[in-house]
């Protein structure tokens, strides 16, 4: 008997330890499941294939403009598909992919997990959320077969009104990506509010749980309004009710204060949950606690509350007052003081640190990068004077770029490549991923720094020919493209084959402090196998570290 | 806790179903205050939904005062007021309704679910007569609009009259849809109340659908005047 022992003692270790990715098998436990971790793969998936539908419409854009006359659209043929290329793109990744990613992917994941929670508060909501996401994108595919919008991501009016019937469909598509997005905050807020731990007081929450609280407060205030403005547009389409049509009495413009009531806040929804990310990654991949914790999260804050009465920047050439326009100028220089802390206390926290310059850290370093060039030229772009000139040029496009692309979605895979052994237990070639990471600051770069320099120069976006003294600058910037799209797709293919050949990862891989951390990795389906008590203000206090080597 | 007074056990007797505090809470009192706080952020997001609307009224209102002092007289006030009659008496069988599902009365809580859901109806048949009444005169919305000889007169001389009903059609047709919608809930109410699923100790979904209730009959206390009493 007792020589059998150790034998199945073995055998038992063999056997992979129960976690939420294999407590249950089959279709159904992963379309009908409750549980936040299953719906934040499943949103990780769906999202990046966004991301990639996305990415090669902006290949596309990118191909047509490295000739003057157009490559695959030209005068001959019609520039028509063009309009309908880079409106496509940009519905894809605004609604499709920069919106949820992050809160539906890695907050769904993170987030119940920092706070010491078994799930969100409302589980059933949440995969509802997921499902709205799919309907809507479902619609967006059905309006591309119909004959596709062209009207740009932001359905100005008047033109929307006249255009293809598909922009009903297309509006559908936002009006229910909102609901979905809005479900995903309501339930953001109530879990940070309601399923703390034990003892994880608001200010013992990590910063990412402060971002996404301050992104889902956003999300339930503003999307409402985007969901009446695109009603009422496709009203406006199907009925002529007049009100943004200047035939019937109405005004075009009325469209812009609504559209950017809705889309300036949203510019905060997609950069609030990267920031997050970013201050959870500096300071696990430094071992150093976050500089400035406090202030920090009432940064995040701050910028949810300014972010509602700044949207008037969008439209200082639609003829506003000047006094309004004052008033706008100044509040989004306001903007600039939070974010500023926030650029400061990551470099401050990154400073002296014992830093490794693993592949979520150097995304990270690539984002703070990039991101103050996207913040900088945004001041640019907040002043009156200069944003007269830069207005509708590829100043504009750049800028939005660096703070989308170059933050947010590196933020985003900064935050993959920081959970992902988290998330699945499998660890993805390193190397390849520094690679990677390389790839895209470089890349985007290239892309990009020609895009400022044309735009000041005049060239206009949205264009799909243009002059013959800008084509240097579109080439490069097409080379620069090709440089994303080969990272992204080294990146695609290296933790995909990681999900069915990356050696296990051990448990808390990169050694982080906070609660996501101090699970099983990848994490068992309640999450925790002891309740957990946060005891500690010092919640980014990696001195275990040193104990546990100590040990060894 | 300071709300135990909600931690009621599920009352003995009737046909009771006891309710099973679902596995991420750790008590009723945790699970019902994340449900009535989320319920509270979907409010408030129709309030913003609406609040679109009613910030497109009042620009237009700004802009073509005229107007829509004009043609709000147009609108019928004695049933509108019928209806707001009837949906605040809606509000009174709601409130009703929940205090008698916290007091576990469940015949009682049905017969006045049931009222409720009579008063709703009947607010979207005087609704229906009196959209007829516009549609028969050819007051449509937006390009549709086309008064016949009765009407033309009114709008004659009147800065893009189809603009004020345009909001009329949308804000109230928005609202109706609301109405709706809260048909449905209470009938869901009903039906699960009748296997007597909510009692004092689960009360969550009859305070909540309440809640919305609420909302709806809100906001039209708010189209009323803005519509048919135009300032």
């Amino acid at each position: 008997m007792t020589t059998n022992v150790p034998v199945a003692d073995v055998a038992i270790e063999e056997q992979p330890k129960e976690n939420y990715l294999n407590c249950s098998k089959g279709f159904w436990s992963w379309a009908g499941t409750l549980d936040h971790k299953r719906i934040g793969v499943m949103y990780l998936i769906g999202t990046t294939m966004a991301f990639l539908t996305g990415g090669i419409f902006a290949l596309g854009i990118r191909v047509q403009l490295w000739s003057p006359d157009g490559v695959m659209f030209t005068q001959e043929t019609g520039l028509a598909g063009y309009n309908q290329m880079f409106t496509l793109h940009g519905v894809f990744m605004v609604f499709m992919f920069i919106i949820p990613a992050i809160p539906g992917a890695l907050a769904n994941f993170a987030l119940p997990l920092m706070l010491g929670a078994k799930d969100v508060a409302l589980p059933r909501l949440n995969l509802a959320s997921f499902y709205l996401w799919l309907i809507g994108t479902g619609f967006a595919i059905y309006s591309i077969l119909t004959g596709a919008v062209d009207t740009g991501w932001t359905f100005y009016t008047p033109y929307s009104i006249q255009t293809e019937q598909s922009v009903v469909s297309m509006g559908l598509a936002v009006f229910i990506l909102g609901f979905s997005s809005i479900f995903t905050g309501m339930n953001f807020i109530v879990t940070c509010h309601k399923l703390r731990a034990p003892g994880q007081t608001w200010f013992r929450m990590p910063l990412f749980c402060w971002a996404i609280y301050a992104t889902a407060i956003l999300q339930v205030l503003a999307t409402p309004v985007l969901g009446i403005t695109v009603l009422m547009l496709a009203f406006e389409h199907l009925y002529h009710i007049g009100i943004f049509d200047p035939a019937y009495g109405g005004d075009p413009v009325l469209f812009q204060h609504f559209f950017w009531f809705y889309s300036h806040p949203a510019v905060y929804i997609m950069i609030l949950p990267g920031m997050g990310v970013i201050s959870e990654v500096v300071s696990v991949h430094a071992r150093k606690p976050l500089f400035g914790y406090r202030l920090m999260a009432f940064s995040a804050i701050s910028i949810a509350v300014i972010s509602f009465i700044v949207w008037g920047h969008h439209m200082f050439t639609s003829g506003q007052s000047e006094f309004v326009m004052m008033a706008f100028s100044f509040l989004t220089f306001l903007v600039a003081i939070p974010t500023a802390i926030k650029e400061f206390s990551w470099v401050a926290t990154i400073w002296k640190g014992s830093i490794a310059l693993t592949a979520p850290m150097l995304y990270a370093m690539a984002f703070l990068v990039i991101f103050s060039i996207g913040g900088l030229t945004g001041i640019f772009l907040g002043a009156l004077s200069t944003d007269i000139h830069l207005h509708d040029t590829y100043f504009v496009v750049a800028h939005f770029h660096a703070v989308m692309m170059g933050s947010t979605a590196l933020a985003f895979f900064a935050g993959v490549h920081h959970w992902w052994p988290q998330i699945f237990g499998k660890m993805y070639n390193e190397t390849l991923a520094k690679i990677s990471a390389c790839f895209t600051l470089v890349g985007f770069m290239v892309t990009f720094l020609p895009q400022f320099m044309m735009g000041s120069q005049g060239m206009p976006r949205r264009y799909a020919t243009y002059l013959p003294e800008w084509q240097g600058y579109h080439q490069v910037s097409t080379i620069g493209a090709f440089i994303l799209g080969t990272g992204f797709a080294l990146m695609i293919g290296y933790l995909v084959h990681s999900l069915f050949a990356g050696k296990p990862a051990r448990e808390n891989y990169w050694g982080g402090a906070t609660l996501d951390w101090k699970t099983a990795t990848p994490p068992v389906h309640t999450n925790f196998d002891e309740d957990p008590v946060v005891t500690t203000d010092e919640i980014y206090d990696y001195s275990f570290l040193s104990e546990e080597k100590g040990k060894a | 806790m300071s709300h135990a007074v909600l931690e009621t056990p599920t009352p003995s007797g009737g046909n009771f179903r006891p309710h099973k505090v679902a596995h991420h809470f750790t008590s009723a009192v945790q699970e019902f205050q994340s449900l009535k706080l989320a319920f509270w952020l979907f409010l408030v997001t129709e309030v913003m939904l609406f609040g679109g609307l009613f910030a497109g009224y009042y620009i237009y209102h700004e802009q073509y005062l005229e107007t829509f002092v004009a043609c709000g007289k147009l609108l019928n006030r004695e049933l509108g007021s019928l209806n707001t009659i009837i949906l605040l008496t809606s509000s009174w069988t709601m409130a009703m309704g929940v205090r008698a599902c916290q007091r576990s009365k469940q015949r009682e809580m049905i017969n006045w679910l049931w009222l409720t859901v009579l008063c709703a109806c009947g607010f979207m048949v005087v609704k229906y007569f009196e959209y007829t009444a516009k549609f028969d005169h050819g007051v449509f919305p937006g390009s549709f609009f086309a008064p016949d000889e009765t009407y033309a007169p009114f709008f004659e001389g009147l800065l893009h009259p189809n603009i004020f009903f345009s909001f009329y059609f949308t804000m109230t047709g928005i609202h109706g849809f609301h109405v709706l919608l809260g048909i449905f809930a209470i009938l869901w109410l009903i039906w699960q109340g009748g296997k007597g699923r909510f009692h004092a100790g689960f009360s969550a979904p009859v305070d909540l659908i309440g809640l919305y209730w609420h909302i709806v009959d809100l906001i039209w206390i708010f189209l009323f005047p803005l519509l048919y009493l135009v300032p």
